[in-house]
């Protein structure tokens, strides 16, 4: 075997994979290869870094060296410079948006620095279609240790023990469902990893997929000891190619290597799993939608109880647990409950994985202890906010929960102090917004979301929503009053109340939370018609000063209306009646002359 | 590939798999091995760094002493070559110059092992980019 001296790895997320990094991976191989070093470098494709602002990334070792944004044109450079000559390429580096300066390596980027990697740590660290990597990285060690030291009571006490909590959303101890199902008697149960993911702006379960699938399928297994189930099934997406093909890749291994099968080492458990693939609807990740779609039916929840866990799947126990969870089931095993406690806060233990997007230096995908603080996570490892503007909220727990603004950046994030906040944990989807978005337009595209994605079942939800979609549209063209906002708190109310399941008991949570905390803004829509950020077109227009205006023209002839008019050198005017506010003509004015009202 | 039929195989196939990720892991905590940064620019290779530095790597490994063996660019040191910096956990790195194996060995005997000063060392007069991080 090559023993490899330095070993280069190239991301093959989703998002840097759009980015050619396949390209960049067979550039360096061939590179390494005519210069007679396919023995000392090895390239390897791994999974997502989570520092996909800046990628494609290329990391190499041992040295961390980090670079960014890397083309496949860049490879020779790396090879002939990096690898041959040891001279970093300093232009591939990443720099600190604040200080300016180039940063070495991953160690010193503050991006990692207030990192915990439990869930992902091995993506961006092995090669997810590589069983051998994994499995030199522990994988299957946990499986292993709980077949062969513990009985299935004794398993699922240590993950209680642990204080492990679902990561799908909801909170509810993971421990505790394996032991309500494990209590079913039945000649058949299963258990069922729940890929899913459909907030807007996650993406942790699809990374975890892609750049760490044996976890997923080793706690799959554990479960299964756990419950007495010998069926496993992924209900994924069938959008998410990349981690469903991975996830292939993994599952074909593990039987090659008899770690999924018949007698899995020797001690009489048989486990298999078997993919179920998911049209893209956001009401099944809700588990009983989700069972439904498994079996064939319409993608619509029913009443709990019966709890899966009672009923689920063809009528058999059933326990359902989102990916990330499972990730976190491996690592307790091997290091114990009392370690994994020991993170986090009192009731929330372990870490938990955060999509950062919208308005945000560094997107990417993270993951800290609970009870790491919004501020910390926006300015130390974000990055603080694009283009040095204001903070103004931050949306967590997507469609279903709410916003959080200045006053909770301190807060600490877990599962409770988030719902005492007004919001909630949800996947862990983190959207940033800044002083350029309108809050009552935010509400209303998180409503429009719940429109689209409710299944319509129960009339709360399906008609409901629609209502109190068409009051926000109204409010937001400037043709709402505090009539509406009290009819829409009513509604809200009514929707929480009596829908059936979570989709439609959460969807007023955006406007509620935006209603509560930005109060002024609705109020300001309603009774001035005003819109201070400028996002809602209905309730500005675009003016021209004529004091400034020198009348160059440049804006008449920029306007793709033809609702600017004016005499050349003489002051011009906008046409409101025209005007469709695409804002052409401020970008054009070199003289300040047009402002928005 | 033969199925992995028990615990135990599990455990010898992950011994066995260890080294194809040790790099990648020592890469990880490097601040606290001895880290080990061998110079290699022309003149360096010419004075033949290479075989220092993949000395380095077998006899350090040989030695279990877990370590991380890298390349970098001139030191400015070139009338020294082969130069190697060595850096102790939590300790200031140190520059030998004129490092040939035989060199290499005494270094790794006497100072590695026992932080034990050796003839050869090169006065630090510049500032590397990580510690300006």
């Amino acid at each position: 075997m090559a023993k490899y001296k330095t070993h280069l790895l190239v991301c093959g997320g989703t998002g840097c994979k759009a980015s050619a990094s396949d390209v960049i991976k067979d550039k360096l191989t061939r590179e390494l290869d005519e210069k007679g070093l396919a023995d000392e470098c090895q390239v390897v494709m791994t999974g997502c870094f989570g520092f996909c602002e800046k990628g494609p990334i290329v990391k190499v070792l041992p040295d961390n060296t980090f670079y960014t944004q890397v083309t496949p044109d860049d490879a020779k450079e790396i090879i002939e410079e990096h690898i041959i000559k040891g001279r970093k390429v300093d232009r591939l580096l990443y720099k600190d948006p604040t200080s300016k300066e180039e940063i070495s390596d991953s160690k010193h980027m503050g991006f990692y620095k207030k990192q915990m990697r439990i869930a992902l740590r091995n993506c961006g660290f092995i090669d997810p279609e590589n069983i051998e990597e994994a499995i030199a990285r522990d994988a299957y060690a946990a499986l292993g240790k709980v077949l062969g030291e513990m009985t299935p009571v004794e398993a699922t006490q240590i993950v209680l023990d642990s204080g492990l909590r679902g990561r799908g959303g909801g909170g509810f101890p993971t421990g505790l469902k394996w032991k309500l199902t494990a209590q079913e008697k039945a000649d058949q149960k299963y258990v069922v990893c729940n890929a899913d993911e459909g907030d807007p702006g996650a993406f942790m379960d699809r990374s975890i997929l892609e750049g760490d699938p044996h976890t997923v399928i080793e706690a799959m297994a554990i479960n299964g000891y756990c419950t007495g189930a010998t069926k496993g099934l992924v209900y994924i997406r069938a959008e998410y190619p990349l981690a469903i093909t991975r996830l292939k890749i993994a599952l074909e291994q593990a039987r090659e290597y008899g770690l999924l099968g018949k007698d899995i080492l020797g001690k009489g458990f048989d486990f298999e799993i078997e993919i179920r693939y998911g049209a893209g609807a956001f009401v099944c990740g809700e588990e009983t939608a989700l069972i439904h779609s498994m079996e064939g039916e319409r993608g619509e929840p029913t009443f709990k109880p019966p709890f899966p866990s009672v009923e689920g799947y063809r009528k058999k126990p059933t326990n359902v647990n989102n990916v990330e969870t499972y990730a976190n089931i491996p690592v307790i095993f091997l290091k114990g409950a009392e370690w994994f406690s020991a993170i986090g806060t009192e009731k929330s233990k372990g870490t938990k994985v955060f999509a950062l997007a919208g308005k945000i230096n560094n997107v990417g995908l993270i993951e800290v202890p609970m009870g790491t603080t919004l501020r910390e996570v926006i300015y130390e490892i974000g990055g603080g906010i694009k283009d040095s503007k204001k903070f103004k909220a931050v949306q967590t727990g997507g469609p279903s929960g709410g916003c959080l603004t200045e006053k909770h950046l301190d807060t600490p994030i877990d599962y409770d102090s988030l719902i005492a906040c007004g919001s909630m944990m949800g996947s862990g989807g983190m959207i940033v917004m800044d002083e350029d978005d309108c809050m009552v337009s935010m509400a209303k595209f998180y409503l429009e979301f719940t429109v689209e994605e409710s299944c319509g079942k129960c009339a709360p939800c399906r008609i409901g929503n629609k209502r109190l979609h068409e009051q926000l549209e109204l409010i937001t063209q400037g043709k709402g009053s505090k009539e509406n906002l009290e009819k829409i708190r009513d509604l809200c109310g009514v929707i929480k109340d009596t829908s059936l399941c979570g989709l439609g008991q959460t969807s007023p949570n955006p406007v509620l939370s935006t209603m509560d905390n930005f109060w002024d803004e609705y109020i300001a829509h309603v009774e001035e018609h005003k819109c201070a950020s400028g996002a809602c077109k209905d309730l500005m227009k675009y003016i021209i000063d004529a004091e400034p205006c020198v009348g160059c023209t440049a804006c008449a002839r920029v306007c793709p209306v033809g609702a600017i008019a004016g005499e050349r050198k003489g002051p011009h005017t906008i046409d409101q009646s025209i005007c469709i506010k695409c804002g052409a003509c401020v970008d054009k004015c070199k003289f300040n002359a047009i402002s928005i009202k | 590939m033969a199925k992995v039929k028990s615990l135990a195989d599990l455990q010898k196939l992950k011994a066995d798999l260890q080294s194809k990720v040790d790099l990648r892991e020592k890469g990880d905590r490097s601040e606290n091995l001895v880290q080990i940064k061998v110079a290699m620019a022309t003149c360096g290779i010419a004075s033949g760094a290479k075989q220092v530095m993949e000395f380095f790597m077998d006899e350090l490994e040989k030695r279990s002493i877990a370590s991380v063996v890298t390349q970098t660019g001139c030191m400015g040191y070139c009338y020294a070559e082969p130069t190697v910096e060595i850096k102790l956990p939590h300790q200031d790195p140190v520059v030998f110059g004129y490092v040939d194996l035989k060199k290499a060995d005494e270094i790794i005997e006497k100072y590695i092992k026992n932080g034990e000063l050796v003839d050869g060392i090169i006065p630090q007069n510049y500032q590397t980019i990580d510690e300006n991080n």
